[in-house]
């Protein structure tokens, strides 16, 4: 029975309805009913939810996204599968389909065995309760039985590292002891099927190891495991076979290399990390020849991580000596189109109005580890001089990710920020109450 | 292969006979409950029961005395109310027994309607996460409340003993006995509208602002701390609607000798408790599978 399905999605669809569902309130829900009993566009109607789909106008149909359309695929026996795609593709509803969250629209899914899902680690965590009194009702959120949980118990205690705390209220835990004691509990279930975001996002490195080593022992034990992830690193690592989603279709299904391969590379055929640009027809003054954005490594990437620096390095080319020339950059969050970075030459100010000799220039602008929050970056660069403007190019795009999870700790979700700095953050306790006060006033 | 051994067959697969554990499509039904996932849920039952009891007295200096104290204390602010300056009448019952009588009765119904009522809005971090047969929770708060009042219910029989009642065996084995499905009627009153409102809030927030108001003017027009007989004649056709009147009422009878209320509340009573525990479920089965979507 090696070979055995135990796992078969058919044709699964998602839609939510935007907008109109979620007031909360009997008076929006009347207002809206009236608006569109007159034939009046609802008042109530979520326009941001659209814009943050509005490339994905196919996505939309009567008024409800497609989260995730037709989508089918077996699994089998033992086998490991990674689940990628960029963000809103459609992942974490497959997810929530999958661990029976939610209901579908469409299709079906099919299981065969105990299906345990970790959508998050400490799910029901109480504050009050102990280590191991959280222990015994994190274990039985997630399914298993009071029997399993003692057996296990001494197991689980051992796997956090924190034996002496056990008999402590959790609300007193460090969030590294809270996770740690967590994943205890998850790591031991014991399902036939293995549903798993990127709860391995958090915790510190050796941690991290000590989790994926588990789920590889979970795989090798023979049971199935599905892994959704951005850390194509780990996925690759651990998963045999892929399945690509982009825009709520499936996209790809093979084995892993492959799948990634696509990934990659459909990633960068529409927004790529590094252009060259062609000489332009006729005469010029000055032009970009190539914008690239690079790791920590120096290599080109589309993909940065947010806890390692980064730079954008421009090549450009004056065919004459231009005088009051200025090179600018500019580095805009898609999400909210707003430019988050506005650089230029300090070198090319042009109260000196000296002139840079014909030639061929390189500019590496760096960025420091921890600058940009997650998510999808434009960088524009143009160069002009007293408000003539040769070239400006803005087609280049980078992503940034959190594969160490200093955003994301305790599976919460993404803060809404830009900037993702980690600043030092010494606090003293004051032997006396707010002595500043009375400075102040005298002030 | 030992996946086989968790049973719970739903379908025959076209491609033969093997069988799937789990099979997930859009559902439709009112009444659709997986009744063997809540049994097999029920080590969770227990657990959050446990949690139920043992979160509350955590870092209280009294612990476990707050399920005591409470009822006594708002009995003795009843008896200095209503009994010491209102003066309301309590048909030669001492008022202590009379006010506590009604206030364990109605307690009960206010915890077990109060508990499932907020089921979808305070679980949504954990709905949101973990698939579980949602039954389980509603049916564990019906549990916490049936002990707090066991808790409550043993309270009212030593007062109830000091006063000097619960002399013959006979009718203490009587009223213990009848205790028993007037406690389930409770409970099913408390868990059937309590369903009703938890779904209708996913939906409508106003509900939740609704329900505590509401909750206390029906305290005040149940006979809590009046016997029926003070209403007017044309009034008393509230306790005859009113299905909590009823329990009230007769647990008082029961226990105290008091009269016993008008049969027709009871018929009524059981009509409306049904009603409503069929519109609950029904409600709650279906919220459960989209609710995740809308909180």
């Amino acid at each position: 029975m090696a070979n055995d399905t135990v796992i078969k999605v058919e044709g699964l669809g998602k839609d939510y309805r935007l907008g109109v569902i979620n007031h909360g309130m009997l008076y929006r829900d009347l207002q809206s009913w009236f608006a569109r009993w007159r034939g009046r566009p609802d008042p109530n109607a979520k326009f941001k939810d659209v814009s943050l789909h509005q490339q994905e106008e196919h996505r939309m149909r009567e008024g409800n996204f497609l989260a995730l359309d037709d989508v089918s695929f077996e699994v089998k026996q033992g086998d490991t599968l990674g689940i990628v795609g960029r963000n809103g593709a459609g992942k974490s509803t497959l997810l929530k389909l999958l661990s029976r969250i939610t209901q579908p629209t469409r299709g079906s899914i099919r299981m065969r065995g105990h299906v345990a899902s970790l959508l998050e680690v400490g799910t029901g965590f109480h504050p009050e309760l102990t280590g191991r009194e959280n222990i015994f009702l994190n274990g039985a959120i997630l399914g298993m039985s009071r029997s399993t949980i003692q057996r296990q118990l001494e197991a689980i205690i051992d796997f956090s590292e924190i034996e002496q705390f056990i008999d402590t209220p959790v609300k007193r835990y460090s969030s590294g002891m809270y996770v740690r004691l967590a994943f205890a509990v998850a790591a031991h279930l014991e399902p036939e099927i293995l549903i798993v975001d990127e709860v391995l996002a958090v915790g510190d490195i050796a941690f991290q190891r000590k989790c994926l080593d588990k789920m590889q022992n979970v795989h090798d034990s023979g049971r199935t495991v599905l892994f959704v992830s951005h850390n194509l690193t780990a996925v690759s690592k651990l998963c045999s076979r892929c399945i690509l989603l982009s825009g709520g279709r499936l996209v790809g299904d093979g084995p892993t290399a492959e799948v990634l391969n696509e990934y990659v590379s459909a990633v960068s055929s529409n927004r790529r990390p590094s252009r060259e640009y062609p000489l332009p027809e006729g005469p010029f003054e000055a032009r970009i020849q190539r914008v690239s954005v690079t790791g920590a490594d120096g290599k080109i990437t589309s993909v940065t991580e947010l806890a390692e620096k980064f730079s954008i390095e421009i090549d450009y080319e004056l065919a004459a000596a231009v005088e009051g020339l200025s090179v600018g950059l500019q580095v805009i969050f898609i999400e909210s189109d707003l430019t988050v970075v506005s650089l230029s030459d300090p070198e090319l100010e042009w109260s000196r109005l000296d002139a840079r000799t014909p030639g061929y220039y390189t500019s590496r602008v760096e960025f420091p580890a921890g600058l940009l929050n997650t998510g999808l970056y434009q960088v524009r660069v143009g160069m002009s001089a007293h408000g003539k403007v040769f070239h400006v190019v803005e087609d280049i795009f980078f992503e940034v990710i959190d594969n160490v999870g200093i955003m994301i700790p305790l599976g919460q979700e993404r803060k809404n920020a830009i900037l993702a700095l980690q600043l030092p953050w010494p606090s003293q306790r004051q032997e006396e109450k707010a002595r500043w006060t009375t400075e102040t006033h005298s002030a | 292969m030992n996946n086989l051994e968790t049973g719970l067959t739903t379908e025959t697969t076209d491609m033969g006979d093997r069988k799937w554990d789990t099979v997930v499509t859009p559902s439709q039904g009112w009444l659709n409950f997986d009744l063997l996932e809540t049994w097999r849920g029920r080590d969770l039952i227990f657990m959050l029961v446990k949690r139920d009891f043992v979160s509350v007295y955590k870092q209280t200096v009294l612990g476990p005395l707050w399920f005591v104290i409470q009822p006594v204390a708002t009995t003795l602010v009843f008896v200095l109310l209503f009994g010491t300056i209102a003066r309301l009448p309590t048909g030669g019952t001492p008022p202590f027994l009379f006010y506590l009588s009604g206030l364990v009765t109605w307690n009960f119904f206010a915890t077990s309607f109060g508990k499932t009522s907020d089921i979808f809005a305070s679980n949504a971090a954990i709905f949101g996460k973990v698939y579980f047969a949602r039954l389980t929770v509603p049916i564990s708060s019906l549990i916490s409340s049936l002990l707090t009042f066991a808790i409550q219910f043993v309270l009212f029989l030593i007062f109830a003993a000091g006063f000097g009642y619960l002399k013959d065996p006979l009718m203490a084995a009587r009223a213990a006995l009848l205790t028993i499905p007037l406690v389930f009627y409770t409970a099913m009153l408390g868990l059937g509208i309590g369903l009703c409102v938890s779904s209708l809030t996913t939906r409508f927030r106003d509900l939740g602002y609704l329900h505590g108001f509401a909750l206390q003017l029906w305290m005040y027009s149940t006979p809590v701390i009046y016997p029926v007989s003070l209403l007017p004649i044309h009034w008393q056709i509230i306790s005859v609607i009113n299905p909590m009147a009823a329990p009230v009422t007769t647990f008082r009878s029961l226990w105290l000798g008091t009269p016993m209320p008008d049969p027709m509340s009871w018929i009524v009573g059981i009509g409306i408790t049904c009603v409503l525990l069929f519109l609950g479920l029904s409600l709650f089965s279906h919220t459960q599978r989209l609710a995740t979507d809308t909180v």
